[in-house]
C-alpha cells in the first residue's frame, strides 16, 4: 500500500490519540454508580476532555468503549453487535469491579459475568466504583495502546 | 449546525435502568404511551436470600449506585426492626447527616441532567462541580464517595470528629450561597421556564389515583414524606418541612428537588448541632430470629420499601424491595399524552427516572400504522435545533 508510508502511519496514530471518540455503555448487570463517576470524570474537577476526549452516541463513531457493569441476558447479544459496530482500530475498557469479572452480581441467575466472556478487553479498571482518577489512568492506558507506546510525558 | 454531544447520549452515562418507551403519535402529539422495562434486572431479591444479612448491607447498596444511602438506611433499619434492636442515638443522628447529603448528592445531579437536557451546559457544569464538593464531604465523612457502607446493622461504622464537623458546616455555608444562584436561574430564567413550565402536567387527582411518590407527588401539591408522616432515625427529633409545589408540572417537580436541598442543609446543621454523645454502634449477633418486618424511608426519588421475611438463621428467607422509579412510571406515563415528541426527554428528566436509552423509543403513527424507532438524542437533533 503506497500510503501506508512511515510518516503518514504517524501521523494517524498521533491524529487518533489525539481526539479519541468514546463510548459509554452499561451493559446491564450495573448498579449506575460507575455511570456517574464516569460522568463526574467528564466534569470541571476532573475533566478527560483535556486529552481531547468527546462523548459519542454512536458506535460507528467511537474508538474507545467504556463499558460499566457485567454483562446481563438481555444485554449479551448488543454488547455483541455494538462491539461488532466499531471501526478499528478499537480498544475496550472495562470500568468496575462488575465489568472486570461481574463483581457483587456473580451468581444471579441473569448475569452472564464479566465483559471479558463476550468481547475482548484491553484495560481493566477495578474497584466499586473506581475513582474518577483510576478511570482517568484506565483511558490513559488505553489511548497509549491506541497510539503503540508512551506518548504523553515523553519528551520527543 | 453543529451537534454537540455530551455525556448523555442514547447509551445514557447517568441515567442506568434501561426503559423501552412505545409512543404512539399523531404527527408529532403523543397519543399513548406503553412501558417495558427489565433490561437491567440482575435477580437482586434472589440473590439476596442467598447471602447473609452482613453481606446483604453491600448488596442493597448495590442495586442502586445514585440512592445507596437509602437502600442500605432502609435495609439496615429493617433488619433491626425484625431484631428488635434500638440504635445509639449518635448514630441515628449521623444516619440523618449521610443521608441527606446523599439526597444533596442525588438532587444535583438531576438538577444539573434536566439544565443539560434542555441545552443550559453552563449550568450542568457549575452543578456538576458543586456536587463534586458534595462527593468530598462524603468521602471525609464515611471513607469513600459513593459506596460507604456507612450504615450497619447496630449503628454506623465510623465516628465522626471536630474536624469533620467543621468541615461539614463550612461546606453548608458555601453551598448555600451558590444554590441560591441556582434558585434564581430555576425561577428566572426564560429557557428553562420555557421548557419546562406547563409541561408533563400530572393533576393532584392523578397523582393520588396513580400513587406517585416523592417529588414528583410533592410537584403535584400532595404533602407526602416519609421523613414527615412516619419519621424514622432521627427526623423523630429534627422535624422537616415537606416542600410542596402546586403548578403540577415539570418545572414544580424540578423546583422541589431545588428547595429540598435547602432543607438537607438545615437539617444537616441541626443534626451536627445536636449531635448527642456516646456510642455509634452496638454489637449485633449475626443470626436473626423467626418473623418479618417492613421498613420503609424517603430516598431522593420518593418512597423506599423493604419487606424481609426471616426463618431463623443468617440468611433472610425473602427480600422484597420496592423502590420508587418503579412507583412513579406508571403516573408519568398520563402525562405524556397531549404532549409532542420534543418534550418527552424533559418530561422523562422531570421524574428523576434511574433510566437507560440504550434501547431506542419506538414511535407508531396512529394513521399509518409506521413505526419507528428514536433514541433521546436523535429527538433533540430533529425536533429542537
Ligand atoms: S463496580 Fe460497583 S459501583 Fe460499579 S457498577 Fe458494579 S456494583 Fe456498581
Amino acid at each position: 500500500m503506497a500510503i501506508g508510508s512511515y510518516a503518514l502511519e504517524r501521523l494517524l496514530r498521533w491524529a487518533r490519540a489525539k481526539s479519541p471518540w468514546l463510548l459509554h455503555l452499561n451493559a446491564g448487570a450495573c448498579c449506575n454508580g460507575c455511570d456517574i463517576e464516569l460522568v463526574a470524570a467528564l466534569t470541571p474537577f476532573y475533566d478527560v476532555e483535556r486529552f481531547g476526549i468527546k462523548l459519542v452516541g454512536s458506535p460507528r463513531h467511537a474508538d474507545i468503549l467504556a463499558i460499566v457493569g457485567g454483562v446481563n441476558k438481555q444485554m449479551e447479544e448488543r454488547v455483541r453487535r455494538i462491539y461488532n459496530q466499531m471501526p478499528e482500530p478499537k480498544v475496550v475498557i472495562a470500568i468496575g469491579t462488575c465489568s472486570v469479572d461481574g463483581g457483587a452480581f456473580n451468581g444471579a441467575y441473569n448475569v452472564v459475568g464479566g465483559v471479558d466472556k463476550i468481547i475482548p478487553v484491553d484495560v481493566y479498571v477495578p474497584g466499586c466504583p473506581p475513582r474518577p482518577e483510576a478511570i482517568i489512568h484506565g483511558v490513559y492506558l488505553a489511548l497509549r495502546k491506541l497510539y503503540g507506546g508512551d506518548f504523553l510525558g515523553k519528551k520527543r | 449546525m453543529a451537534i454537540t454531544i455530551l455525556p448523555f447520549g442514547p447509551q445514557h452515562p447517568a441515567l442506568a435502568e434501561p426503559e423501552h418507551f412505545r409512543f404512539k403519535v399523531d404527527g408529532e402529539v403523543i397519543v399513548d404511551v406503553e412501558v417495558k422495562i427489565g433490561y437491567l434486572h440482575r435477580g437482586m431479591e434472589k440473590l439476596m436470600s442467598t447471602k447473609t444479612y452482613v453481606q446483604n448491607i453491600y448488596m442493597s447498596e448495590r442495586i442502586c449506585g445514585i440512592c445507596n444511602v437509602a437502600h442500605t438506611t432502609c435495609y439496615v433499619q429493617t433488619v433491626e426492626s425484625l431484631a428488635g434492636l434500638e440504635v445509639p442515638k449518635r448514630a441515628q443522628f449521623l444516619r440523618v447527616v449521610v443521608n441527606e447529603l446523599a439526597r444533596i448528592h442525588s438532587h444535583l445531579l438531576i438538577i444539573g441532567l434536566a439544565a443539560h437536557e434542555v441545552g443550559f451546559e453552563t449550568m450542568f457544569m457549575w452543578i456538576w462541580r458543586d456536587r463534586e464538593l458534595v462527593m468530598r464531604l462524603m468521602e471525609e465523612l464515611t471513607g469513600n464517595r459513593l459506596m460507604s457502607a456507612y450504615n450497619t446493622i447496630g449503628g454506623v461504622r465510623r465516628d465522626v470528629d471536630e474536624k469533620v464537623i467543621s468541615a461539614l458546616k463550612k461546606a453548608c455555608t458555601t453551598l448555600r450561597e451558590s444554590f441560591l444562584q441556582i434558585r434564581k436561574v430555576f425561577l428566572e430564567d426564560p429557557l428553562i421556564r420555557t421548557r419546562f413550565v406547563n409541561v408533563g402536567l400530572l393533576k393532584s387527582r392523578d397523582a393520588i389515583a396513580r400513587s406517585a411518590v416523592g417529588p414528583v407527588a410533592r410537584g403535584s401539591g400532595i404533602k407526602t414524606d416519609v421523613r414527615a408522616d412516619d419519621p424514622y432515625q432521627a427526623y423523630k427529633d429534627i422535624p422537616i418541612n415537606v416542600v410542596t409545589y402546586k403548578e403540577c408540572d415539570s418545572w414544580a417537580r424540578m423546583m422541589v428537588r431545588v428547595d429540598e436541598i435547602f432543607e438537607c442543609l438545615r437539617l444537616i446543621e441541626e443534626a451536627l448541632e445536636n449531635l448527642p454523645s456516646g456510642e455509634v454502634r452496638i454489637p449485633v449477633s449475626r443470626k436473626m430470629p423467626e418473623g418479618e418486618a417492613i421498613g420503609r424511608v424517603e430516598a431522593p426519588r420518593g418512597e423506599l420499601l423493604y419487606h424481609i421475611i426471616s426463618k431463623g438463621g443468617e440468611k433472610p428467607y425473602r427480600i422484597k424491595i420496592r423502590t420508587p422509579t418503579f412507583s412513579n412510571l406508571y403516573p408519568i406515563v398520563a402525562t405524556f399524552i397531549g404532549e409532542t415528541i420534543a418534550d418527552i426527554p424533559v418530561i422523562l428528566i422531570s421524574i428523576d427516572p434511574c433510566f437507560c436509552c440504550t434501547d431506542r423509543m419506538e414511535f407508531v403513527d396512529v394513521n399509518s400504522g409506521k413505526v419507528w424507532y428514536m433514541s433521546t438524542s436523535e429527538i433533540k437533533r430533529k425536533y429542537w435545533r
